[in-house]
């Protein structure tokens, strides 16, 4: 064989490997035999060890409020081998259950799987302190009981339960894929708890202590040595105005919808409001699992995160984006006028508008809301000789809606929320067949209805993006984490593909809505706010009523969208709320001589009839 | 050439069964690493224990297929199977999502592919058929840069994929490289390199003396390594006996006079001048010395005294200015510099535990407390010799240790019998590669290595890994089961 000569390297490495395995030999028989500290003879339940469990992060607003933050409860633990001999009436008096129960419960516990008498098992859930009190003075006399501490949730507010979220206990998902949790430990379900967990959670720490055979502790091992303390969560500090929060909701009571604020010059989110809504107290502690069955079988879906989740057909406040683009593509400019003879008509084919003057130019278009100034100019622009194609210029007219914001989820630090829906060509290229469409086949995507969809949270980025001239932050939920740093993506800024002097005669158009237009009934005094109301169609009832707008005109400070559901036009609902929460947010107060709005908004009921299913 | 042999006749029935019974104490052991006491009603007996079972019997099914192949495949195809999984690892390295920190799984709806463990049999397969074609020579310079290029392709690709861990694994190709002619100085130098780079890091941050806190104890205990082997060498290629003498004597005079200055007088002395400065008079007398007797070894034993100390400084500058702040903290925790209170070291720490609460018989199957409450992380993947140790103790850990030395032993002896080269080399492969996964495995459960998260052959939970090492072993049994094939040479 050609390597004969090294065929003695063999034994070397042969050598090698038995070398390797005798020092394994020998460190194991020193650490499972020789080293008693590791093992007790006795009993091989030697070690307790004790998960300290960490204080989970505060959450407070975005002025210093707490929010939430953490009561403790006290699980009630057995070891089964070691209550024998346990007086049981005098346990069942102190727990104030009786004998009948006990037992019942005792052989649950034995007759779950995986059990075993070697490790605690939970007899009782989430004792009150009080309860843990008469419990503690008297656990000397009951061996083999012990008390793990936990941590509950417990809110200051009764609002922004949906966005706060809810912590309770992880899934057998959960556990498999994280190695921090363990069965019967609580994480964060939805809403913030759920996105900021990993910031929220802390650290777990454990504390190794030392029984004897009879299961007493003995004290810590080796002087504490091998103990890992817990790490507290990081407190987070949210965008919210609770009080604008608060203010928002009561707005919105009676009425189904949403209302979504946010600071254009940073992204952050200032109310998020979903209505109906419900106090985040009621899902905490041992009602958790009732409460949240009847705010699942509400025929009004509280649980559903309207600003997030919701999507609409964004009505005329979609003409703000039509008007932008057409000038960004030169299809239009300031002076481009179009004539409106209560509707815009090709043939038998009819949009309807209101009563106006015509012919109107770009700004006064805005202004009075005219169907067919944006019908005409669609049109235009789908079947412009530059664009090869319908589908072409098609195209090019979604991917300047998704720049500002549509079509798809904006990437707030939200679990849930929804992308809305822009169509592209290929949708109408299946639905017609290829070039089988023409320009009148999605007219009205001219004046936001039709084929696209958008999220109550999208409309108010579109707000922000129009006051801002051109560019956006991402919009999301937590100002600061302590000890960390949030997302990086919520502080770069996101330019879109419409150039900044194409905003003014849009924002001129949406200050003459304020001034004389449809939101005339909504302008606050001394404010210069610009707005835009819509209808959101509604095949299956009454029409949504919409409204976007930001303030004050030059560095604007909020920018919101109103939705509420089933009220009709407008200027009726969303317009007032809109105003009312804006000069709230900008003065602080709501003078008196708009009290009689305020008034209107807290009292009305719009509340659809529903029958329970 | 060849003859037609029966392949069940000719099988190494001895080392299937070993295979066998690795496998099936393996899943015995993640049943009770997975088996759960507190849960409840959720249990669900298909979970891991039942996904490995199915992992088992798919494993079964790729090693009949890869037996009842011409053995001759292998050999042909090397080439082939090495660029195919190249690609796939390239594959992987673009397209893979994020899961657990690493980027090497390939998600196929509802299973993921770690293609890094596929890649070892494909680059056992071309490391053999090149070290065995016609013309290749150990001593050629060419020829050892290509097989270079050969085991380091996967290994770049795969520590871009954030497995640093599985990248370290080809690095044992060199005990074959060894077994095949290699000079065994090569392997030393090789082991002279980790072990100075780790002295170097780990005591980087401690200072000699109090009094010059930037002069790191690591440089210091590099040099009198390196001066230490020095003497070794001299000993060993030039014989030298008289040379390696006075330069002992001169380094014991140097330190012994700077120490008494510095522990009797307390004078603060500049240790790390004073070793470079040993070490520099070192080189000049080598120098002279070789130039006198017109002798090459002594310019060598220079070079490496030079090489040892850039390779220390080299490695404290990389480390300390060119690593990020939580690259650093995660090699410092790796070596125990640091105490981080949820990281590697609190793992071993607890995985010590648990293996020493053992005991001689342990605490009995599926009466671990340790391992099941997760104070033991990954404690059916990376440290599942963990539960072995905890709940059948030491008798349980020296079968395991026992089974796989047999195991590596036969496979050692398997690859010596062979009659082609190629066979032999990809047994030696094979071998290598089972060893490191032993050897570092169960070393850092039991807190001796560095924790590099490779899995332990056969018993770690886990399809890919599983059929990884199923693959390399069998086609290693099915090219055994042909040596008779090849005439005696």
């Amino acid at each position: 064989m050609i390597n004969d000569r090294f065929q003695n390297r063999k034994l070397i490495i042969g050598g090698l490997m038995i070398l390797v395995v005798l020092i394994y030999v020998v460190r194991l028989f020193n650490l499972q035999i020789v080293d008693e500290s590791y093992q007790d003879k006795a009993d091989s339940n030697a070690f307790q060890k004790k998960i300290e469990f960490p204080v989970r992060g505060l959450i407070k607003d975005r002025n210093g409020k707490i929010l939430v933050f953490n009561k403790p409860a006290y699980d009630v633990m057995i070891v089964m081998r070691e209550i024998k001999g346990l007086d049981t009436l005098d346990f069942c008096n102190t727990l104030g259950i009786d004998v009948e129960n006990f037992n019942a419960r005792m052989k649950e516990i034995e007759n779950k799987a995986g059990y075993s008498s070697y490790t605690p098992q939970t007899f009782m859930n989430q004792l009150s302190a009080a309860e843990y009190g008469v419990l503690q003075e008297k656990l000397f006399r009951f061996p083999g009981v012990y008390i793990q501490k936990r941590t509950l949730r417990e809110y200051d507010y009764p609002n922004a339960a949906l966005l706060l979220g809810s912590i309770g206990e992880v899934r057998k998902k959960t556990i498999e894929n994280d190695d921090f949790y363990v069965a019967g430990d609580f994480a964060g379900q939805n809403g913030i708890e759920l996105t900021y967990e990993k910031e929220l959670r802390g650290e777990k720490g454990v504390e190794i202590l030392l029984r004897d055979a009879h299961g007493r502790i003995q004290g810590k091992y080796e002087e504490g040595i091998h103990d890992v303390p817990s790490v507290p969560g990081k407190n987070l500090m949210l965008s919210i105005d609770i009080d604008l929060q608060a203010y928002g909701e009561e707005l919105m009571r009676n009425k189904v919808g949403s209302i979504a604020a946010l600071d254009p010059s940073t992204g952050e989110i200032l109310a998020l409001v979903s209505s109906p809504t419900y106090d985040p107290s009621q899902l905490v502690g041992r009602q958790r699992t009732k409460n949240y069955m009847q705010l699942v079988n509400d025929p009004l879906k509280p649980l559903f995160d309207r600003p997030m989740m919701a999507c609409y057909p964004p009505g005329s406040t979609f003409k703000l984006v039509n008007a932008l683009v057409f000038q960004q593509e030169k299809i239009i400019n300031r002076t481009t006028s179009y004539g409106c003879a209560s509707g815009y008509h090709v043939g038998s084919f009819k949009v309807g508008c209101h009563a106006h003057a015509s012919p109107l130019n770009l700004v006064q278009s805005v202004q009075h809301s005219c169907n067919a100034y944006y019908c005409a100019g669609f049109r235009t622009m789908l079947d412009a000789p530059k664009y090869k194609k319908v589908a072409d210029a098609f195209e090019v007219w979604k991917n300047h809606v998704v720049s500002l914001g549509f079509g798809y989820r904006l990437g707030a630090d939200v679990p849930n929320e929804k992308r809305g829906y822009i169509p592209n060509s290929e949708v109408f290229n299946k639905l017609y067949g290829k070039d089988r469409w023409r320009s009148l086949t999605v007219v009205s995507l001219s004046i936001g209805q039709g084929e696209i969809l958008a999220t109550p949270l999208q409309i108010a980025n579109m707000g922000a993006i129009i006051g801002n001239r051109g560019y956006y932050y991402t919009p999301h939920l937590v100002k600061g984490i302590e000890g960390g740093e949030i997302d990086r993506s919520f502080i770069q800024k996101k330019v879109t593909t419409v150039d900044p002097q194409y905003f003014d005669p849009v924002i001129e158009g949406m200050e003459l809505v304020m001034r004389a237009g449809t939101g005339w009934s909504s302008r606050i005094d001394s404010i210069t706010v610009c707005g835009k109301t819509g209808t959101s169609q509604n095949p299956h009832g009454k029409d949504h009523s919409l409204f976007v707008a930001f303030a004050p005109k030059v560095n604007p400070k909020i920018a919101i969208c109103v939705v509420v559901e089933n009220s009709g036009f407008g200027a009726s609902w969303a317009a007032p709320i809109a105003s009312l929460m804006m000069e709230k947010h900008l003065k602080g107060y709501i003078p008196s001589n708009r009290k009689y709005l305020e008034e209107r908004m807290f009292n009305a009921n719009l509340l659809p009839i529903v029958t329970p299913n | 050439m060849s003859r037609p042999i029966s392949i069940i006749r000719s099988l190494d029935w001895f080392t299937i069964a070993l295979y066998l019974v690795l496998v099936i104490l393996g899943l015995a052991a993640i049943y009770g690493a997975v088996y759960n006491f507190e849960d409840t009603a959720l249990w669900d007996f298909s979970k891991r224990y039942g996904k490995q079972l199915v992992w088992i019997g798919l494993s079964f099914v790729i090693a009949t297929v890869l037996l009842m192949l011409d053995s001759r495949i292998y050999s042909s195809f090397a080439y082939f199977i090495y660029g195919a999984s190249v690609f796939l690892l390239i594959v992987t390295v673009v397209f893979a999502p994020e899961i657990k920190g690493s980027r090497s799984w390939l998600v196929l709806g509802p299973v993921n592919i770690q293609p890094a463990e596929f890649a070892k049999a494909a680059t056992c397969l071309a490391v053999a058929k090149f070290m065995s074609s016609y013309g290749f020579k150990m001593t050629n310079i060419k020829d050892i840069l290509r097989l270079c290029a050969i085991i380091f392709l996967p290994v770049a690709l795969i520590f871009l994929q954030d497995e640093a861990g599985l990248a370290t694994v080809y690095f044992v190709l060199l005990l074959v490289l060894y077994r095949e002619g290699m000079p065994g100085i090569i392997l030393f130098l090789v082991f002279c390199v980790v072990v100075f780079c780790i002295v170097a890091i780990k005591f980087g941050d401690v200072a000699i003396i109090p009094a010059y806190p930037n002069e790191a104890f690591g440089l210091l205990l590099v040099m009198i390594m390196s001066m230490a082997v020095q003497l070794v060498f001299l000993q060993v290629y030039p014989k030298d006996f008289l040379t390696a003498r006075n330069l002992l004597i001169g380094t014991l005079v140097i330190f012994g006079i700077v120490s008494a200055l510095y522990f009797l007088f307390h004078i603060p002395v500049r240790f790390t001048l004073v070793g470079y400065l040993t070490i520099a008079l070192s080189i000049v007398y080598l120098l002279v010395t070789g130039f006198l007797r017109r002798k090459w070894a002594y310019v060598g034993i220079a070079s490496f005294l030079i090489g040892s100390l850039a390779l220390a400084n080299v490695t404290e500058y990389v480390f300390d200015n060119m690593l990020r702040p939580h690259q650093q903290n995660r090699i410092k925790a790796t070596f125990g510099m640091i105490d981080d209170a949820k990281g590697v070291e609190y793992n071993v720490k607890q995985s010590v535990i648990a293996i020493g609460s053992g005991g001689f018989s342990g605490k009995g199957f599926l009466n671990g407390t340790q391992t099941k409450l997760k104070y033991v992380p990954e404690h059916d993947t990376d440290f599942i010799f963990c539960t072995v140790g905890e709940e059948h103790g030491f008798i349980g850990t020296m079968t395991v240790l026992a089974l796989f030395l047999i195991l590596l032993l036969r496979l050692l002896y398997l690859a010596e019998r062979q009659r082609s080269p190629f066979s032999r080399i990809y047994g030696y492969c094979v071998v290598a590669i089972l060893f490191y996964h032993f050897a570092i495995n169960i070393g850092m459960v039991i807190g001796l290595t560095p924790v590099i998260g490779i899995p332990l052959p056969f018993f770690s939970y886990g399809g890919s890994s599983l059929w990884g090492f199923t693959i390399l072993l069998f086609i290693f049994l099915r090219l055994d089961a042909s040596r008779k094939e090849y005439l005696k040479t």
